[in-house]
């Protein structure tokens, strides 16, 4: 590949890639405790730690833009940033979300003040690139930066693997952890300190003002494809990188655009795809589940009007002209077909009949209907104008175990609340 | 002489005090649970049962007093010790499976880098039997009921094969069926020489579940035996209002000589 060739890509996509794993893997904690915005405000407090670190380099005569001091400042504001928000949280009455929106503006003010001071102040062709800080520039990574960040994220992954144990019930139910004897607090600074060293990895990249979206996005999209927290951090980590190398590759061969943004859009296009697709839990699924259940009532119903128009008299099986079926409650023509290829009726001419399926079907419906009804008036005491319409729902609802319990709780009743026969068992 | 260890009882709170920034939730609490007992905790909404339970699981700050159990403190027996908590307390979308949970009691005792072993795997699917959702083990937990994820939970508490058993209101929100399956178990567990203490709400049932009841409604009103403890002054008392005015002036206390923020 051509792109592989080049040294200067190569390092670009190494280092966007690097950034959506651990970025995605860690994101999955903090999208599961609820501190989504966490990394927001661990990614803004970074910005006054890039700046003094620059700062204390240039007055030390070392050379201001090493990334080993950089990431040395970044962490150390950043981790300043996360104590004063979980120590804002634990003593007083502020509730993190207030704690975690005054630490992000008040340390990203010093920041963006810092900045603007060495963009003015300080000579040097040095401080060029002290901005991409802000919305992130891929096009600027070094091979040395590279070398910085693969030993972070190597620490970040075996501290994760080591503990994922402990972080995954610290995650689920940390009261439990306690009880367990897990040392919580330490473990809740150590994963949220994991979160500051992602976010750190990332800032050249993506810029602390969008870095909060590469914490969150990869993750809430790997969760609606799998629902083990072990595969979800995999899938996070993958499906970050996927959107890392996206978008600096965009960034870095086809614009000037800062590489956050593409970052960013990359990433939420996997999200809004696994929204809609993921099986399950995609909103496509939900769609397709509904429209099928739509048209298993109206076949039930179909089945439940047949067997109606037959039980005065016991002609269950009658033949029935669809101009009868229409008047009762208005079946399609679809649903007559799709009842015929079920087997549950026969076409003859142009009427219907139930076959025995058919009619066994039928016979269910109607006995829900006329059970939930009896229970409703009974243990609900609600008037017998009420009892209809819910069980016009519940009679397609409700399963044999459910049924079952309802049943003999009521004592195996023979009639509903109107007197009319609760039929058991197939009348062909 | 010095008491015989079967005398020792499970669970003991000396002039126990825990506050809630400044407002008191127990206010000089003084009980012994003997061992072998299934035991309800009884009382109003916001008695401070739960924080008893939490009191001697050392997740919450005593402002004062201090808890034993089997007469040591609970970092030293806390292998002896499995909780139950509360259903809703957890978010039940997180991404597992119900084996996972039920692998989650075995944590305490394994070491701090292993993974779980086939023995632990063993464990926790026996539990899942005990409780009757084996065949629901690689369900993802947000698809049970809540009678399932109940039984899930108290899996997790068996997991830990524990001498005693604290359960957060392990009969709420469950079907009529998991009831008795639960409570069947927790005698099971009081015939092996178990001791079981739920927070429990429904005055109905207490007598007819349990031996031995706590009435609490922010001080301790009684505790006993069902026949000593269970009497009608004694639920007129706990159920008959909240002493305001004990409450005004603990609270008062408290702020005086604590200050707003500072819990341990």
């Amino acid at each position: 590949m051509t792109a592989w060739g080049d040294p200067t890509l190569r390092t670009v996509l190494l280092g966007a890639g690097l950034l959506g794993l651990l970025s995605g893997a860690l994101g999955c904690f903090a999208v599961l405790r609820r501190q989504s915005l966490l990394g927001d405000a661990l990614a803004h407090a970074s910005l006054p730690g890039v700046c003094l670190a620059f700062l204390a380099g240039s007055a030390l005569g070392i050379d201001p833009k090493h990334p080993l001091l950089l990431l040395a400042g970044a962490l150390a504001t950043a981790w300043i940033g996360m104590l004063l928000i979980l120590g804002i949280a634990r003593t007083t009455r502020l509730k993190q979300d207030a704690a975690i929106g005054i630490v992000l503006s008040v340390l990203f003010g010093i920041g963006i003040a810092l900045l603007t001071y060495i963009l003015k102040n300080v000579g040097g062709a040095n401080r060029a690139g002290l901005d991409k800080f802000l919305f992130g520039q891929a096009a600027s990574l070094l091979p040395r930066d590279l070398q910085v960040m693969a030993v972070l994220g190597l620490v970040v992954f075996a501290t994760l693997f080591l503990l994922f144990k402990q972080f995954q019930v610290l995650s689920f139910d940390p009261a439990y952890a306690a009880s367990l004897g897990m040392p919580v607090r330490r473990l809740e600074v150590l994963l949220t300190s994991l979160l500051v060293i992602a976010v750190v990895v990332g800032l050249q990249t993506v810029g602390v003002v969008l870095m909060a979206a590469m914490i969150v996005t990869p993750a809430a999209a790997a969760r609606q494809w799998t629902d083990r927290l072990g595969r979800m951090v995999l899938l996070a980590g993958l499906l970050g990188a996927a959107a890392g190398v996206l978008g600096a590759t965009i960034s870095s061969l086809r614009s000037r655009l800062p590489t956050g943004p593409v970052v960013v859009l990359c990433a939420t296009a996997i999200l809004g795809v696994s929204l809609l697709f993921a099986p399950r839990r995609g909103l496509l699924w939900a769609a397709l589940r509904r429209a099928r259940n739509r048209r298993r009532v109206r076949v039930e119903n179909l089945l439940k009007d047949l067997w109606r128009l037959g039980e005065g008299d016991g002609s269950f099986d009658a033949v029935r002209a669809l101009s009868d079926l229409r008047a009762v409650r208005g079946a399609g023509r679809p649903d007559v077909v799709r009842a015929w290829r079920d087997g549950l009726v026969r076409l003859e001419g142009t009427g219907v009949r139930l076959t025995a399926e058919g009619a066994e079907r039928a016979g269910r419906v109607v006995r829900n209907h006329r059970l939930w009804e009896l229970y409703l008036s009974r243990r609900l005491d609600l008037p017998d104008d009420h009892l209809h319409r819910d069980a016009e729902e519940m009679e397609h609802a409700l399963d044999h175990e459910v049924w079952e319990e309802i049943d003999a709780a009521l004592g195996r009743p023979r009639a509903d609340p109107h007197g009319r026969p609760i039929p058991r068992g197939s009348p062909l | 002489m010095s008491a015989a260890p079967a005398q020792t009882p499970a669970l003991e709170f000396h002039d126990l005090t825990v506050a809630y920034h400044t407002k008191p939730v127990l206010w000089d609490v003084d009980l012994a649970i003997p061992e072998g007992k299934l035991v309800a905790v009884v009382g109003p909404n916001g008695a401070g049962k739960s924080t008893l339970l939490k009191a001697a699981l050392d997740l919450v700050p005593l402002a004062s007093g201090f808890v034993r159990t089997f007469g040591r403190s609970y970092a030293e027996i806390r292998r002896e010790v499995a909780y139950v908590p509360q259903r809703e307390s957890v978010d039940w979308d997180f991404p597992s499976s119900v084996l996972d949970v039920v692998l989650m009691g075995r944590y305490g005792q394994m070491g701090w880098f292993r993974r779980p072993s086939r023995t632990d795997k063993e464990i926790a699917l026996d539990a899942l039997r005990r409780v009757g959702i084996a065949e629901l083990r690689d369900r993802q937990i947000s698809r049970l009921s809540g009678g399932q994820q109940q039984r899930a939970f108290l899996a997790r508490a068996l997991a830990q094969d524990a001498r005693l058993y604290l359960m957060d209101e392990p009969f709420a929100g469950v079907d009529a069926v998991t009831e008795r399956a639960i409570i069947a178990l927790l005698r099971e567990l009081r015939d092996r020489g178990r001791t079981v203490v739920c927070v429990h709400h429904d005055l109905q049932t207490a007598p007819e579940y349990f031996d031995w009841v706590v009435l609490l409604n922010m001080r301790l009103v009684a505790a006993g035996l069902l026949a000593n403890a269970f009497t009608p002054e004694n639920l007129q008392r706990t159920y008959g209002g909240r002493l305001a005015s004990l409450e005004t002036a603990a609270t008062r206390l408290l702020r005086e000589t604590r200050g707003a923020s500072s819990l341990k």
